[in-house]
């Protein structure tokens, strides 16, 4: 019975321990982390938020006056419009381009080729943003002008489309792994009743695979909320209720960018782009949630 | 058990002369390199259910599924030789592939139905064959509910019909998918193991359900279960790495084998 008696902490090795505890520190950390921002964030802006923000006027009225000597407005919903209006309109432009790409990657084409696909998207996915925005101020810009005969190019579609080049990888990748993920004899069953490939794709993947497309759109589209530097190169940059594509505008993460470097640490104006911080952090959260549910739910129907 | 002593009255003879869906000559088929079938020449009757049997790995899948094309979904296969069914070459440039898998239905070892529901299930291959809203709701109806009452599954599922077909009991997974092939009117039906994954009552059941539809369909089966073989089968195949060995009326295989391997094997001193 000896050599099943569990042995006292004394006996087992010291590294043991050790690695333990750090793989547990890690493990904890990343939670610390996340929480340990949200507080930073919230604690800056939160004074204003709860004592002498106009959260109405915040969240409905169009006039963005920070810097103000008499009139100071902190109206953000023409910067949450930008946001929206943009990240949708890439999402008009990923989708489709994202999702295609996955069926192709995942249903049409040869083995080989489908590793050289995968690297060069994941390639598309490390571009930096920085870059992307400065190919917008330049190269879209001329083209946009060109093209739409537009006084300029630093609109929405500019920045859409910078964009939907970001979010295209992480929509391919993550819809392909959920495509993958459809069991082979559905594919099998389909063709042996004489569907062609496109039927299959149209009548089973998709609707077997749709929670996971699904969760590859939403990731994309929070990527898209969250991205500062490109839009901030290439939208424009104005605070404006966008009339159509080629409108400028200014998203609420472009704003943040480019004046907390202007503003007094702690005066209103600081606090108040911590609180866009805060509305920021709250959409993606609650988009993430939504994605992560979603997957959640192919989990358990398979 | 019932069915060994059933009758078979169905065979169908056409002016004395036995008629034939499955003709196949000198077909060889490679896996990369590995020969999986050599020299196979077969002449498959029509309207009756035709059973192959033999070792595991000794082609009879393989041989199975050449009459769907279902084998060229892995890559790397060579076939040489003739498949003929229904008197047309199946390799033939002008077969398309789609008319052939709907003339040739095929039910697999695992029940695959598709992850939709019971009724959209049975309509999947009229509506990957038709053009769009080419059937009305009512037509629709009588055809799920024919194929239904064919499989004996419409007592059973006729208030379950928008239920996702993949939780349904295994048994009444695989007669659906036996149902879902009927409403395309095929003329012959390759089963790969269709009761490898059903119990003693489930396998029985499925039995009962071809000997009901032959006659109407020709059946191929692929079976591990030689006593399942004797009970639904009037003709036999054997076969042995990848070569046909000894092809007869199923009885005369069981009792008097012409070959040593087959003795071999329907004696159970092989396999």
């Amino acid at each position: 019975m000896n050599i099943l008696r569990k042995k006292s902490a004394a006996h087992l090795p010291f590294s043991e321990t050790a690695i333990e505890l750090f793989i547990r520190l890690c493990g904890i950390s990343s939670i610390l982390f996340v929480f340990g921002i949200f507080f930073f964030v919230f604690r800056e802006g939160a004074g204003f938020l709860f004592g002498g923000l106009d959260l109405g006027q915040f969240l409905t009225s169009v006039e963005w006056q920070p810097t103000s000597l008499n009139n100071k407005r902190y109206g953000a919903f023409a910067l949450i419009v930008g946001t929206f209006s943009v990240t949708l309109l890439a999402m008009c432009i990923a989708v489709p381009f994202g999702l295609g790409a996955a069926i192709f990657v995942s249903e049409f084409c040869s083995p080989k080729l489908r590793e050289t696909f995968k690297i060069i998207i994941e390639l598309l996915a490390a571009i930096p943003s920085v870059v992307w925005g400065f190919i917008g101020l330049t190269l879209m810009n001329q083209l946009i002008i060109s093209v739409f005969n537009a006084p300029i190019g630093l609109t929405m579609l500019n920045g859409s489309i910078m964009l939907a080049l970001m979010s295209v990888p992480i929509i391919v990748s993550i819809a392909e792994d959920a495509l993958k993920a459809v069991p082979d004899s559905y594919r099998e069953a389909a063709e042996a009743l004489g569907a062609t490939r496109w039927q299959v794709v149209y009548r089973v993947l998709l609707p077997a695979a749709k929670n996971g497309l699904l969760a590859a759109v939403l990731l994309g589209a929070a990527r898209s909320i969250g991205e500062t530097m490109a839009v901030l190169m290439a939208t424009g940059h104005s605070v404006n209720i966008p009339s159509g594509p080629l409108s400028w505008i200014r998203t609420l993460t472009a704003t943040i960018a480019a004046e907390l470097g202007e503003v007094a640490r702690g005066d209103e104006h600081y606090q108040v782009l911590f609180i866009i911080g805060i509305l920021l952090f709250t959409i993606t959260f609650v988009v993430n949630l939504i994605a992560d549910l979603v997957i959640k739910g192919i989990r358990q129907e398979s | 058990m019932v069915s060994a002593v059933r009758n078979r009255t169905y065979r169908r003879r056409i002016d004395g002369i036995m008629n034939y869906s499955i003709e196949t000559e000198n077909l060889n088929l490679w896996y990369g390199d590995f020969q999986a079938l050599i020299d196979v020449s077969v002449r498959i009757r029509d309207g009756q259910i035709t059973s192959l049997i033999g070792p595991s790995g000794c082609g009879k899948s393989t041989l199975l599924r050449c009459f769907n094309r279902v084998n060229e979904r892995y890559g790397n296969v060579t076939t040489k030789g003739k498949i003929e069914i229904l008197g047309k070459n199946i390799y033939d440039t002008d077969v398309s592939l789609p008319e052939l898998r709907k003339a040739v239905g095929m039910v697999f070892q695992r029940p695959n139905p598709l992850p939709i529901s019971v009724y959209e299930n049975i309509l999947f291959g009229l509506r990957i064959h038709s053009p769009i809203r080419s059937m009305t709701r009512t037509e629709s109806d009588q055809i799920v509910e024919e194929a239904l009452t064919s499989v004996f599954l419409w007592e059973d599922l006729k208030d379950k019909l928008k239920v996702r077909a993949t939780s349904l009991q295994l048994e009444q997974q695989q007669k659906l998918c036996i149902a879902r092939l009927l409403p395309l009117k095929p003329k012959i039906i390759l089963m790969d193991e269709p009761c490898s994954a059903l119990d003693a009552k489930g396998t029985l059941a499925v039995e009962e359900l071809m000997e009901a539809l032959a006659g109407t369909y020709t059946f191929l089966i692929v079976t591990h279960n030689m006593a399942q073989a004797r009970r639904v089968s009037t003709e036999c195949i054997y076969m042995f790495l990848g070569e046909l060995i000894e092809h007869r009326e199923t009885q005369a295989l069981f009792e008097t084998p012409q070959h040593p391997k087959t003795a071999d094997y329907v004696q159970m001193r092989y396999g």
